[in-house]
């Protein structure tokens, strides 16, 4: 790895322990399998609506490269090589990678323990980065090596938690120590990323934001939905400009 | 994979075909082409809900014969205090439909045909069932087996796959036997459905074609064999007891059937890669006609569940996928089983206090619109947030 990196060491640790249990749905990942149907579909609809794909198409993401930025163990990419994509999965953690290779081994992803800044030249249809940003040192140069990384008329997608005292209760006091849906230690509420600073990250690296949408729980339904809360959990699209 | 192609594993099997996913149905009788009222004489209400989405999927258009339902008349037993369902009290649309079993039988087959992701196999012996976390494998009798993100257990009250599990059942017997038979009588039934509420069991009247009516006699398990002995014209004596005179002179227009009954429920109707419908996962008395409108409700919940799993690219077995269905059924299916449990309790007794009060309940409900507007949206499968084939959408 460079001497610049975007990667931080102690956070890499963390998630080297718990690689194993990245299937396991009761595990300590149960609430990213609870949380990933509504994420895949965000993903999903925003690539279809980007590149005018007809909704309701068998393989809707054929023919596109997807990057998966921080894969872990694949539970993002492998969806979306189902759906047709030629997916890319890279992490920095090298556990996560050995799991995500054998658990999607028959789906042609190609799993890679590398950094985006280490991808050099390569240009992808669609970039992803879910639940990255707030683990990353450098900020800003993580945005710059992954925008580099998109084709001129591409698009990026990413996920993040919100800093708000709406988030550091219930995204990190209650979900780590409370609810024990994460492990504690999972997150630093002071890395979280407010929705202005990331649009404005992505501005400074040359993309335009094209949609905001929240994450909320329905307690009475139990399970997870988009919505246009972006107090805690919030994706985004954002679009490289260029192309055709 | 579905195990199990009676009416509910092949209405669901119609439902995942044509969302473009790969099916295998595995039955133990081969029920393509089982025309013959030999093979099942029994014939089902389906509700407007249902129906819709066996319009939506093609199925009904091949029914050969639909008699709508637009009159439920309920007595109670000789007392003359009864409730009358119209069908013009809630719209202009019948309440729900009667169509004999081997009929509905017919019509899923024929949806089923043109799709070419569909593998029929039966008849079949299933020997071996494993679930593991990357998929269910099974194996038959001779030896194939195949392998699936998912195992669906449409098999029936005595559930092979259910018995697999550790899923909890909780089962009673209602000590109460159904005679189920078709008889012709010389008036027309303009399509009205009559249950009179008598002291061994409710006893229906329910339209089908022509001057036909379809009987669902429920009696005391004890008397039913000498009931079955007797020879026709006994028989059509002891029915017209009960049936009355109103439609003139009655004959035996088919054979006649027992089906015990009994009331049962699995804890839950998933497991590791298993999810149960029908009959598999609940079996109830037949007192409301709602058994097989249930299935199909548990169709149009689990259909949707997968394909909209399926459409992401998600795996359709993984367990957090399942309890959305589970949770979805549940409410539904532990409602339906007490109504019917409930009314079959409250009426099938002959004591005096307990018949007075629910006369006068009778009597309260056919008078509270709202109250009977409940029952009937209920009846009818509209209650609940509906699963969208259920509104003849497209998932």
């Amino acid at each position: 790895m460079g001497a610049e990196s975007t990667v931080s060491g102690a956070e890499i640790g963390h998630f080297d322990a718990l690689a194993r249990q990245w299937w396991d749905e009761d595990g300590d990942f149960k609430a990213l399998h609870r949380i990933n149907p509504v994420r895949i579909q965000y993903i999903r609809d925003q690539i279809q609506a980007h590149f005018g794909i007809e909704v309701g198409a068998p393989k809707p993401l054929k023919g596109l490269s997807i990057l998966d930025i921080g894969c872990g163990g694949g539970l993002i990419a492998e969806p979306l090589a189902r759906l047709g994509a030629e997916v890319i999965g890279i992490d920095a953690s090298a556990d996560a990678i050995g799991i995500a290779r054998s658990h999607g081994a028959k789906l042609g992803i190609q799993y890679q323990n590398t950094a985006p800044e280490d991808l050099g030249g390569q240009r992808f249809d669609c970039v992803l980065s879910m639940e990255v940003i707030e683990h990353v040192e450098d900020t800003e140069l993580f945005m710059e090596a992954t925008a580099a990384l998109i084709r001129p008329g591409g698009l990026f997608v990413g996920a993040t938690l919100n800093r708000t005292l709406k988030s550091l209760a219930l995204g990190k006091i209650a979900a780590e120590y409370v609810l024990g849906w994460v492990p504690p230690g999972t997150h630093d509420w002071r890395k979280f990323v407010r929705p202005s600073e990331f649009a404005s990250l992505l501005r400074r690296a040359g993309l335009q934001v094209s949609d905001f949408t929240g994450i909320s729980f329905r307690a009475l339904e139990g399970d997870w939905t988009l919505s246009r809360d972006l107090g805690i959990n919030y994706m985004l699209a954002a679009a490289k400009p260029g192309g055709e | 994979m579905i195990v199990g192609g009676g009416l509910v594993g092949a209405a669901l099997c119609v439902a995942l075909a044509q969302a473009g996913l790969e099916v295998v149905v595995i039955d133990r009788v081969d029920q393509r082409g089982q025309l013959d009222a030999g093979f099942d004489g029994r014939a089902s209400a389906i509700a407007q809900a249902p129906k819709r989405m066996l319009s939506h999927l093609g199925i009904w258009e091949h029914l050969a014969e639909a008699t709508p339902i637009l009159d439920i008349r309920v007595a109670d037993g000789a007392s003359k205090l009864f409730l009358h369902y119209d069908h013009t009290e809630i719209g202009d649309a019948p309440l729900g439909y009667m169509v004999e079993n081997r009929h509905m039988r017919s019509a899923l087959f024929q949806a089923l045909r043109p799709h070419p992701g569909v593998t029929y196999i039966a008849p079949a012996e299933i020997t071996g069932v494993e679930r593991a976390p990357e998929g269910a494998r099974l194996t038959l009798s001779d030896g194939r087996t195949f392998n699936a993100p998912l195992v669906i257990g449409a098999d029936g009250r005595q559930s092979y796959l259910r018995g697999q599990t550790d899923i909890a059942l909780t089962r009673w017997s209602y000590k109460q036997t159904a005679i189920v038979c078709t008889i012709a009588h010389e008036k027309p039934h303009n399509n009205v459905a009559h249950e009179h509420f008598l002291p061994s069991g409710p006893f229906a009247i329910l339209p089908i074609s022509g001057n036909r009516s379809s009987i669902v006699w429920t009696e005391r398990v004890g008397l039913v064999p000498d009931i079955m002995e007797l020879d026709d014209a006994g028989f059509l004596d002891a029915l017209g007891q009960r049936f009355g005179d109103f439609l003139g002179a009655l004959s035996l227009a088919g054979p006649r059937w027992t089906y015990p009954l009994d009331l049962q429920f699995a804890h839950r109707c998933i497991d590791k890669r298993l999810a149960l419908v029908g009959d598999a996962a609940h079996g109830m008395h037949p007192i409301a006609g709602q058994g097989l409108n249930l299935g199909l409700r548990d169709v149009a919940a689990l259909a949707e569940v997968v394909i909209e799993a399926h459409r992401l690219g998600l795996d359709i077995g993984a367990a957090h996928i399942l309890e959305r269905y589970d949770r979805w059924r549940r409410f539904d299916a532990m409602l339906m089983l007490s109504l019917t449990d409930g009314i079959n309790r409250l009426f099938s007794n002959d004591i005096a206090p307990v018949r007075l009060a629910r006369d006068v309940g009778l009597a309260l409900v056919n008078r509270s619109g709202p109250l009977k507007r409940f029952f009937m949206r209920h009846a009818m499968g509209e209650a609940g947030r509906l699963p969208k084939l259920l509104k003849g959408e497209p998932v």
